[in-house]
């Protein structure tokens, strides 16, 4: 038995310790921009402007947050089954052959609206499928889901290689990608939702996939919390033996999250193959797999977090390429920093603060003192 | 030279809001047994650690040999000479007997040269206390009064006088533990200082020579063995004289509600912890299982529960037989009439980071009553749970509380109310007041009671004897896996005691 | 070309190839025997190339560059030690955060610092570790079979590239017949054993951390200093990830450790040489299975299909005592 931490009241808990963290992360990813002898502050400044700026900048912000809303989801709910899905990259990957068989099968003769769920639902039965063999390996054969599914990224990658080199590219092309797709292969822009706030998207590939992303959020919150699956899961996440005592079969709750985990992961290929590129390239996705974790990590699994925190990494992509516009000292990379530096404070090191936010809250609040007395009692 | 090998004054220890240890004066003779005992939670292993210099008193002195000794780790504890053998024993599973008799006692960088001093260590200690074990066996391929016989020579290869044992016979079959005893006694001719802690007090009369009693964090007296009793120590631990009587009718037992069946178990390893296990319940009665811990009774309640698979055998719930060897699922059970509230309350029983009303529900949320349409009916849920919070009495009466929060006898009432309330055909228990507090106990016993006396069959397993007396109507004595005899409530303790030590009917010994 | 140079010359690829994953895998050996498991082998590795690269240019000195690279590298094995040793954070998320922050940071310190497109500036001779030629390699070259194996296998390797070899028996030797390896082993396996026997649990753990990343940090600077003249962006590649499946391929044990790289760079070399070349019976491998084949063998092992992967059993989890 440890000494048992002091309850915060829930905006401390889920705002203000998050917040603090990632505030360490940008002043430390400050410290980087000064070394490079840039202006923090200017920094700042662009990628505000970069991801704000216009009504297309907003585009594109949103654009990026449609796909960190997917992976984000991916990583959350392996997270409450108690896994840690680090196979995102490959998953989204492999997903996007459901994507693009779809597309140049039915590009041709069906309208988008058509193409898309069968897309979707194809996207989602290849991510599934490629998150399916590490959790049938964790579940039946006992094999560490994080090296498997680490594995499973680069089979991914060789495999996808494959593919689009064999399979996918057209004839006497050089380019490792598939024919651009008709009419019937894009997704429509959300034109009309910016003009509600009277803005001009211009030609940020912002699309109705972002729909898509908030439907699973709110899909993925009435799983996990208000479904019997989500029970499962949850059950599962915090006490294996719970979950034998209560007859949660351990080896299906455990292939069927990662299901779920892997087709949620398997539809961000929607957003940039259908509603961006429309065709299928090498090595679409970019990342977006591992950014998902710090999504997860910094939103605390659940979809009302994601979504913030998937909007401040889509501002982080889009301000960060207005930074490395701007300021031709930092590139893009200067992303994957902070990336790491909010999984490291959100993640890693989630409670350093946590006894001195816990002594300051408590402190200024009167009530705050007598919870903390009363309980443990 | 001081009379005394261990002098503690005005020990005081918190962690956190609670307090483990209150000013606790202690004076241990040097060349004696010393038992300490109090219930579970009592803080004699807080108290002991201290000693050990696992934790560091908030106030108060060590004194040692008559000097004062500051204690910060576990190193000034072994140079002091202080030893000792914890409950879960401190040994890497993978490491031969020498490996693990020289970590941390070394003598030099490499290996080698101590490897030979320490052959040849060893095999003195061995001569002078019967302590015989291979040097090169894997610790993991020892059974269990092995492995704590290794711990003994690791203490006593740092050169220990003082020897602290804390809850050794836990997990000691009775002959084990006999030997145990005997190689304590052998230390104490040798002039060691032994510090006994265990909340057994047949153990205590048996072997000590002074016991120190504690009771919720504090030390309440010291006896000279010989000078005091049972009935004495027991009053002391408990603070007040406990009725271990419960009121109850004679038992009217009905139709067979449970059958078990030759029924054997193996564990991972492939050890036979459960051997041909044959009994019947009917309805209306309390069948108490008694026996030390680890005898195979908790495999033996978790395969009736379909937790864990069975080697052979049958089991028939209600006439209808159970596929015990493949797929048996503890939610087919429940449906079929079966209630289990399990051993490990924290961790099979609850989740602790669950909402009351959560657990509530642990095990039959897949009942339709729960859902509405696709998703949980969370209102119904909350409102079952806020009906069984006040039957039981559960407190605080929040169901939106985290079960982590509420104290042990209040996280034992949420799993019995679960389980009770379901009207269940055949109900099984296994420790129903482990860690409880001495009010939910007596609550808890009452409410078994009625749960037979509403005509359901019962099956009881605790490591308490006295509970197993006091609520039973018929005792099986479990031994090595198998069913040692069976008593009616009104055998003597002795007699009991015999069967735990698996001397079977006839008089025989088993082995 | 016939059939023994052929040989000659891949297993002469598969010594370069190996070198890293041998480093890399043995400083996780260290790590992980220890109790705390590291995917960051990845990031060490990355950033002791860069810093190694980035001091061998400034100063024009090999050795001084292998010294930096050793600081970068244990510097960031102290961050995941403080993360998860001391904080008891997520090892996982630990390692995975440092390879983020150092992915990014080269790139873009090497960009501030050098501009060229985050790479350093080609080495010279004195920044770079150069082969060496064993006593009469010259001599004994054309005497038939032993010469070829002398001279072209044995003979020509950089000074790293023996020490990777050589620490294969120390590091054996350290686990299996020093105190601080027999401590080491307990504590991965039981640290309240050695709490108890008066050893401190936390600074044994980031002992442990440290030898992995003095060990990451000469595999990083293999990288850039010996294999290439210089620095490139990403230019570990996923060799961090094949020394950790080398790794959990030798069963954690260090002579295991040694064939498992060698079997991975043999792949890789038999990989890279024979791309586009049919093979009697199988016809063409596309070079992407082979890419992936040290992956897929790990999984299979992983599964239990041949033998068993036991990883050492308090790792993954932070030491608390318990009450």
């Amino acid at each position: 038995m440890s000494v048992p931490h002091a309850k915060l009241p829930g905006w401390a808990e889920y705002g203000l310790i998050p917040l603090v963290n990632l505030a360490v992360a940008f002043l430390i990813s400050g410290l980087v921009v000064l070394i490079v002898g840039e202006s923090p502050l200017d920094a700042a400044y662009h990628m505000v402007n970069g991801a704000f700026g216009r009504g297309e900048y907003i585009g594109f912000t949103l654009y990026y947050t449609t796909t960190f809303i997917f992976t984000g989801l991916a990583v959350a709910v392996a997270f409450h089954c108690g896994l840690f899905n680090i196979g995102g990259e490959g998953q989204a990957y492999v997903g996007g052959i459901g994507v693009a068989v779809a597309c140049l099968a039915l590009d041709r003769t069906m309208p988008w609206y058509l193409v898309f769920p069968i897309a979707t639902v194809g996207a989602a039965f290849f991510g599934a499928f490629w998150a399916f063999i590490p959790g049938w390996l964790q579940a039946r054969r006992g094999s560490h889901i994080v090296i498997t599914t680490i594995m499973f990224n680069f089979i991914a990658a060789s495999l996808m290689n494959y593919l689009l080199n064999r399979v996918f590219k057209p004839l006497g092309s050089m380019s490792l990608e598939t024919r651009t797709f008709e009419a019937g292969g894009q997704l429509p822009r959300l034109d009309w939702l910016m003009s509600i706030f009277g803005l001009d998207l211009g030609s940020a590939p912002f699309n109705v996939s972002f729909l898509l992303a908030l439907l699973a959020a709110f899909a993925v919150w009435l799983l996990i919390s208000r479904t019997r699956l989500g029970y499962e899961m949850r059950t599962m996440g915090f006490s294996p033996t719970a979950a034998r005592y209560a007859g949660i079969g351990e080896a299906r709750i455990i292939i069927v999250t990662m299901a779920i985990s892997g087709a949620l992961a398997g539809m961000t290929a929607l957003n940039s193959i259908m509603g961006e590129q429309h065709r299928m390239q090498l090595d679409f996705v970019q990342g977006a797999g591992f950014v998902g974790i710090a999504v997860a990590l910094m939103g605390r699994s659940h979809p009302a977090g994601i979504i913030p925190a998937a909007l401040l990494f889509g501002v982080l992509y889009q301000g960060g390429a207005e930074i490395a516009f701007e300021m031709p000292a930092i590139s893009r990379d200067m992303i994957v920093i902070i990336q790491g530096l909010v999984i490291l404070f959100a993640g890693a090191l989630e409670h350093m603060f946590r006894p001195a936010v816990t002594r300051l809250v408590l402190g200024l609040s009167p009530q705050g003192r007598d919870t903390a007395a009363t309980r443990g009692a | 030279m001081s009379e005394l090998a261990i002098e503690l004054k005005g020990i005081d220890k918190s962690f956190g809001v609670v307090h483990a240890n209150r000013t606790i004066d202690l004076k241990v003779r040097k060349g004696t047994i010393h038992g300490i005992v109090g219930e579970n939670g009592a803080g004699k292993s807080t108290l002991m650690s201290i000693l050990y210099g696992f934790y560091q008193a908030d106030r108060g002195d060590i004194l040692i040999d008559g000097r004062k000794r500051d204690i910060r780790d576990p190193n000034a504890a072994i140079a002091a000479g202080i030893g000792m053998v914890h409950q879960h024993f401190m040994l890497v599973e993978n490491f031969t007997v020498l490996e693990n008799i020289m970590l941390g006692a070394e003598e030099s960088q490499f290996l080698n040269a101590g490897i030979a001093k320490a052959r040849a260590e060893l095999r003195r200690l061995e001569r002078d206390y019967a302590l015989e074990v291979d040097p090169d066996a894997v610790i993991g391929e020892l059974p269990v009064g092995l492995q704590q016989r290794v711990e003994i020579l690791k203490a006593l290869y740092r050169g220990a006088d003082i020897l602290i044992l804390d809850e050794p016979t836990g997990v000691l079959t009775p002959a084990e533990a006999d030997h145990l005893f005997r190689i304590l006694e052998q230390l104490k001719t040798e002039g060691k200082t032994v510090v006994f802690i265990t909340h057994k007090l047949r153990e205590i009369m048996a072997i000590t020579d002074e016991v120190s009693v504690m009771r919720r964090g504090k030390m309440v007296a010291t006896r000279r063995t010989a000078e005091t009793s049972v009935e004495e120590l027991a009053e002391l631990m408990v603070g007040r004289r406990v009725l271990l009587r419960v009121d109850k009718k004679d038992a009217t037992p009905g139709d067979t509600k449970l059958s078990v069946r030759d029924l054997t178990v193996r564990d991972s390893r492939g050890v036979t912890m459960v051997d041909g296990v044959s009994f019947d319940i009917r309805a209306g009665e309390i069948v108490g299982i008694a026996g030390v811990a680890g005898n195979g009774q908790s495999e033996l309640l978790e395969t009736i529960a379909g937790m864990r698979r069975a080697a052979s055998g049958t089991v028939t719930l209600s006439g209808r037989t159970i596929d015990v060897c493949g797929a048996a699922d503890p939610s087919e059970l429940r449906r079929r009439g079966l209630a289990h509230v399990p051993e490990d309350r924290h961790h099979a029983g609850l989740v602790l980071q669950f909402t009351e009303s959560e657990n509530a529900i642990l095990g039959y949320h897949g009942d339709p009553k729960y859902r509405s349409g696709l998703l949980l009916d969370t209102q119904a849920i909350r409102a079952e749970a806020e009906a069984k919070i006040a039957a039981y009495d559960i407190r605080p009466p929040d169901p939106r509380l985290k079960t982590a929060n509420f104290s042990g006898g209040n996280q034992q009432k949420i799993v019995l109310a679960r389980e009770m309330e379901r009207d269940p055909q055949v109900l099984i228990i296994g420790q129903p007041t482990r860690g409880v507090d001495v009010g939910a106990i007596e609550f808890i016993h009452r409410r078994i009671i009625e749960m037979r006396d509403q005509g359901k069959a019962v099956l009881l397993v605790s490591v308490e004897l006295d509970e197993i007396r006091a609520l039973s109507d018929r005792i099986l004595v479990m031994f090595a896996g198998r069913i040692a005899g069976e008593r009616t409530p009104a055998a003597s303790e002795g007699e009991i005691g015999l069967l735990m030590a698996g001397v079977e009917d006839g008089g025989e010994a088993a082995q | 070309m016939d059939v023994f140079q052929v040989f000659i010359e891949l297993a002469q690829s598969t010594i370069r190839v190996s070198t890293p994953l041998i480093l890399a895998a043995l400083a996780g050996l260290f790590t992980e025997r220890a109790g705390v498991f590291d995917i960051g082998l990845e990031g060490k590795m990355l950033g002791a190339a860069f810093a190694a690269a980035s001091v061998a240019y400034i100063l024009q000195s090999a050795t001084m560059g292998l010294l930096a690279g050793v600081l970068v590298s244990v510097l960031l094995s102290l961050v995941h030690g403080y993360a998860s040793i001391t904080q008891r954070g997520s090892q996982i998320v630990s390692g995975v955060a440092i390879n983020f922050i150092v992915a990014g940071s080269t790139v873009i310190l090497g960009e501030a610092w050098f501009r060229q497109g985050g790479r350093t500036p080609a080495l010279s001779a004195d920044g770079r570790f150069g082969t060496l030629a064993l006593p009469f390699a010259e001599t004994l070259r054309d005497v038939p079979v032993l010469g070829p194996l002398y001279s072209g296998l044995l003979s020509g390797h950089s000074l790293l590239t023996y020490l990777a070899f050589l620490m294969v028996p120390a590091s054996w030797w350290v686990l299996y017949r020093t105190r601080f390896g027999l401590r080491l082993r307990a504590v991965g396996e039981n640290p309240g054993a050695v709490d108890t026997a008066g050893i401190s649990v936390i600074w044994l753990r980031y002992r442990a951390v440290i030898c992995c990343g003095v060990l990451c940090g000469v595999a990083g600077a293999y990288l850039s200093l010996a294999a290439n003249g210089g620095f490139t962006k990403g230019m570990t590649a996923g060799k961090g990830y094949i020394a950790l499946a080398a790794l959990i391929f030798a069963k954690w044990r260090p002579a295991n450790v040694l064939f498992a790289c060698l079997l991975f760079g043999f792949l890789d070399a038999f990989a890279i040489r024979y791309q586009s070349q049919a093979f009697p019976l199988i016809g063409k491998v596309p070079v992407q299975l082979m890419q992936a084949l040290p992956y897929i063998l790990t999984i299979i092992l992983l599964a239990g299909f041949i033998g068993k992967a036991v990883p050492p059993k308090a790792g993954g989890i932070a030491y608390v005592k318990e009450r």
